[in-house]
């Protein structure tokens, strides 16, 4: 008989309710097996994670395993529509104007749009962080400094520093790291410096300032693992930014330059073929949706579940179930 | 309310000076324009006195003094391409990308609080997640990847919409607002959602019921005004990236904006229009972000007072 | 817990004689409210009941995850979404508020039915001044434009002792003090003059001299308005101080009623005896503390008999295999113990060689 005044009547998704068969006081609450079933629990979580997955294999094991069918040119297959087994099981996606096969093409192209995207997202996320959360945690003149620099980075056009860096430094790999990972720095200095101010002002710093806890120590053992899950939910959105930002650098011709390939540069070099042979830009579109959206599902995910007073809404069981669990039996 | 703005304003100065500086410089080191707007068979008396009249033999220093004084007086020098005025060329084009962002910013507002709230009041429904997935993906599509599909769909296939320019009266503004709208939309709408649900479980919301406030009341008047503040920075960063110039999409769809502006000044070395547009977007960059300080200012009693030591 | 004059409780009340027959106001019945956690769904209340009447003070008593908060939240209907009341009945004014539709509660919320929590600055909005939320329930439900509900806000901060409430209309909760902000949940709460208010652990946040205030305030109101008040606390000597009568809770259960002097004179249960035996009254420097072996038990592994065998000293056989009803042990007194007659009564400065 549930008839609590409930502005928000919770139909969430699968829970598991518990085993009373097993002590449950001993369940721990923490360590990967932890994480796994609060990541089973939640459906789509768990797909978004099993895509993102393959993603990451692809992109480390793809190229191997494919070759050179990603180069090989066979101009007598050119431009061939996907979805049939004709032409071979390699270019059941089509092949491009020079008769390479597309899935071939998409896997390596996976691996160089990684290869870019996670390292700048992890450099900009150390950066970031680390001198946000310093400057947060000092507040003053550090403080405002930081704030300034990163307003003075966030308003210089982003895309185009990139277009002026790249074009005078000419566009390799390194260099759109090292573009995108500054331009991105700002995001994390902001989202650590709040974290940072607030959490400085709470009881358990001043206690460790108490024992002559250094500055640095304080940060590092007390701020750090607080403000760590919302950093890896900004990373994991971020990473979503970066992989469309070097997409659009690559679509316009200053990204990745053939003879390598990247999903943007796929879907600039199939724009004049849009007529005659549409996969050739809507395949590699749709693998950067995919791998996006993925690990938008995911970073939405882990925002709740790194946060303890939030987990619950990952364990409620469904309105249904909930008749039949009155005992607390697993279903 | 004054002084805090007064604050905010003097605080901003130098990171401009920084910006004009960094702009100055990555300018010049595009490259010699010699080469761009004379042609090869050029003898070097031509080349110097193109350099002289321009002061590219200047050192940097004289150059740089040159820039900050013409700063200072508005003017940005003329245009190596068309010899127009920098600052003329810029003010045209800024109009453009304004209404453009301005546009977009709007109905991407509006439809994310709608959604957002809409979702936030019953989390974990279908309809929640539905709208969750849906603004996932509308944030995880690339851009010029829609515009190319849109361009494609709507005016090659089906013919209904201009494939560029301004000329179409409203119907030319449907694609370009429409892929530039469709990243925020998607963004905003998980904020505003995320932001809501929490403001939702904050302990006042119970304080509100159990004087009888109604749904309506508790969502329109309690939360939302707490839900406003992250949702604001959100809203603030993404009209930053559209001001930005939506480069791609004033690319694809041929709009005069300033983006495309900014892009043309550095494949042509046009020092004079590229530092003037960049000055434009980054001025108006800090106005916003004022601004948005400001309205942090009205929402917020605590923020109004300095920090407690 | 804490305790001062444990010998003769202060009453400050005269005519408790009088309230025997007092109207009963709120009647609550066999309330059960469960909670679904990721181990397993456990009882967080079981089986309570008690009456509230009016002008009188009825204290639930316990001590922290006993589930008395539980219990008020569940009556107000502001439960999270992880629990649920899975029986009893709650009747005010003649309408049960448990199985009430929501149009229904939300009329009483605040016009018979108020609350006043723990932690005021949280539970106050940090965005909105403090006179737009105390004009907020004449807004609500007596229509009022903004205009008059700001006068009667001032009317009623001056009432609860705010000074220059004209000016400070316009001020934010966080500008206050933390007893200045309590007056003001109290305020909010006795806006619409309910028939019942509870009280959360009102004074747990506040110092003893503020906290003095604020129960004269409270006691005022309560004459005035004619209230039942339920005040929700862990504080013995509040309760003796302040309250006519007390429902004691341990582990989710209600295990005595009855009025304060009796209970706490002549208590008939072994965990009420052991509570007020640990109050260090009469102590001299050498004297151990007592207190109560062993701990509340998990709600999740609820003993099937007496919730409070584990540590109790008169506990035998039936004790494990029956869990004692809430029986009468006396006129307006009951208790859930298989033997109550065993439970010696208090001596004099509470020495504790009996149970």
């Amino acid at each position: 008989m549930s008839t609590s005044i409930d502005l928000i009547p919770v139909k969430p998704t699968t829970a598991i309710v518990g085993e009373d068969d097993t002590p449950s006081r001993t369940r721990k609450q923490s360590g990967p097996s932890f994480w796994f079933r609060l990541l089973s629990n939640d459906r789509v979580a768990l797909t978004a994670a099993g895509v993102l997955g393959i993603v990451v294999l692809t992109a480390v094991f793809g190229p191997l395993l494919v070759g050179d069918l990603a180069t090989r040119i066979d101009l007598d297959n050119s431009n061939q529509p996907p979805f049939t087994l004709a032409h071979g099981w390699a270019n059941v996606l089509g092949t491009d104007p020079l008769g390479r096969s597309m899935l071939a093409r998409l896997v390596v192209a996976c691996q160089t749009t990684l290869s870019v995207a996670i390292p700048a997202v992890v450099i900009s996320a150390v950066i970031g962080s680390a001198v946000g959360m310093w400057a947060g945690y000092h507040r003053g003149w550090r403080e405002t400094l930081a704030m300034r620099v990163a307003d003075v980075i966030m308003s210089f056009p982003s895309l185009l520093l990139a277009v002026v860096v790249l074009y005078v430094f000419s566009p390799s790999a390194a260099n759109i790291v090292m573009v995108l990972a500054l331009t991105r720095i700002p995001v994390y200095l902001r989202t650590a410096r709040a974290e940072s101010a607030e959490l400085a002002s709470r009881v358990f710093v001043d206690a460790a300032r108490t024992f002559g806890a250094s500055a640095t120590s304080i940060i590092w053992r007390h701020v750090l693992p607080i403000v760590l899950p919302t950093m890896l939910t900004v990373a994991t959105l971020d990473f979503c930014y970066v992989m469309l930002a070097e997409s659009s650098l690559s679509f316009l011709g200053i990204g990745i330059q053939p003879p390598d390939v990247s999903w943007g540069l796929m879907v600039a070099q199939g724009r004049t073929y849009l007529h005659t042979a549409w996969w050739l830009s809507f395949f590699p579109g749709l693998a950067i949706v995919i791998t996006t959206v993925s690990a938008t599902i995911l970073a939405a995910w882990a925002r709740i579940a790194t946060d303890p007073g939030q987990r619950w809404r990952l364990t409620v069981p469904q309105k249904r179930l909930s008749t039949f669990t009155k005992s607390g039996k697993r279903l | 309310m004054f002084s805090f703005v007064r604050r905010r304003m003097y605080t901003s100065a130098l990171p401009l000076i920084i910006v004009l500086l960094g702009v100055f410089l990555l300018a010049r080191l595009t490259g010699d324009p010699t080469n761009l707007y004379l042609s090869e068979s050029a003898t070097p008396e031509q080349r110097a006195a193109f350099a002289e009249q321009n002061g590219f033999n200047d050192p940097l220093i004289t150059q740089l003094i040159d820039y900050f004084k013409g700063v200072l007086h508005l003017d940005f020098g003329t245009s190596l391409r068309t010899g127009e005025s920098a600052a003329e060329m810029a003010l045209r084009a800024f109009p453009a990308t304004l209404q453009l962002a301005f546009a977009t910013m709007l109905l991407a507002i509006v439809g994310a609080v709608v959604v957002g709230c809409w979702a936030a009041y019953r989390p974990n429904s279908l309809a929640d997640r539905f709208s969750s997935l849906l603004s996932m993906t509308a944030a995880s599509i690339p851009d010029f990847w829609f515009a190319i599909t849109g361009v494609w769909l709507f005016a090659v296939l089906l013919g209904v919409l201009p494939t560029s320019g301004v000329d179409a009266g409203v119907l030319s503004w449907i694609l370009p607002v429409a892929t530039l709208m469709i990243r925020p939309l998607g963004v905003l709408t998980q904020v505003v959602r995320g932001a809501m649900v929490s403001a939702l479980s904050a302990p006042y919301i119970r304080l509100a019921r159990s004087k009888g406030a109604g749904d309506f009341r508790v969502v329109s008047h309690h939360a939302l005004r707490n839900a406003a503040a992250p949702a604001l920075t959100v809203a603030g960063d993404l009209m930053v990236s559209l001001i930005n110039g939506a480069v791609v999409v004033e690319a694809i769809f041929g709009w005069p904006g300033i983006g495309k502006l900014m892009i043309d000044a550095i494949l042509q070395r046009d020092f004079a229009v590229l530092q003037a547009a960049v000055l434009l977007t980054a001025v108006s960059i800090f106005l916003l972000n004022i601004i948005i300080d400001a309205c942090y200012a009205l929402l917020d009693a605590r923020v109004r007072e300095p920090a407690r030591v | 817990m804490k305790g001062s004059s444990m010998t003769a409780p202060a009453r400050h009340d005269t005519q408790t004689d009088h309230r025997a027959d007092a109207p009963t106001v709120l009647d609550v019945d066999g309330l059960s409210v469960e909670v679904r956690t990721i181990s397993g769904t456990l009882r967080a209340v079981n089986d309570v009941s008690f009456q509230a009447r009016r002008g009188e003070t009825l204290a639930l008593l316990g001590e922290s995850g006993c589930g008395k908060s539980m219990t008020a939240t569940a009556l107000v209907g502001l439960l999270e979404p992880v629990a649920d009341v899975v029986a009893g009945s709650a009747t005010l004014s003649g309408v049960d508020l448990l199985s009430a539709d929501r149009k229904k509660r939300r009329a009483m919320a605040g016009t018979e039915l108020a609350i006043v929590f723990q932690d005021a600055l949280t539970a106050l909005n940090p965005l909105y001044t403090v006179g737009t939320q105390l004009a907020e329930p004449f807004r609500i439900h007596k229509g009022l434009t903004a205009k008059d509900a700001k006068a009667k806000a001032v009317e009623l901060m001056a009432r609860v002792g705010i000074p220059q409430p004209e000016t400070r209309l316009n001020s934010y909760p966080h500008q206050f003090s933390g007893g200045m902000r309590q007056r003001l949940l109290i305020a909010m709460a006795v806006a619409l003059n309910p028939s019942v208010l509870i009280a959360d652990e009102p004074t747990t946040a506040l110092d003893v001299t503020v906290q003095a205030q604020i129960m004269a305030l409270l006691r005022d109101l309560r004459t005035e308005f004619d209230m039942a008040v339920v005040l929700i606390t862990h504080d013995l000597a509040l309760v003796a101080e302040e309250a006519d009568r007390v429902a004691v809770m341990y582990a989710g259960n209600v295990i005595e009623t009855g009025t304060v002097a009796e209970v706490f004179a002549d208590p008939k249960h072994p965990y009420t005896k052991g509570l007020l035996n640990s109050v260090p009254v009469n102590a001299r420097r050498g004297d151990g503390l007592h207190s109560i072996g062993g701990s509340p038990p998990d709600l999740h592994d609820i003993p099937d008999g007496c919730v409070y065998q584990e540590r109790c000293p008169l506990a035998r056989d039936i004790c494990v295999t029956t869990r004692p009803t809430l029986d009468h042990v006396g006129e307006q007194r009951k208790a859930a113990c298989h033997f109550p007659e065993e439970v010696t009564p208090r001596t004099r400065g509470g020495k504790s060689e009996d149970v």
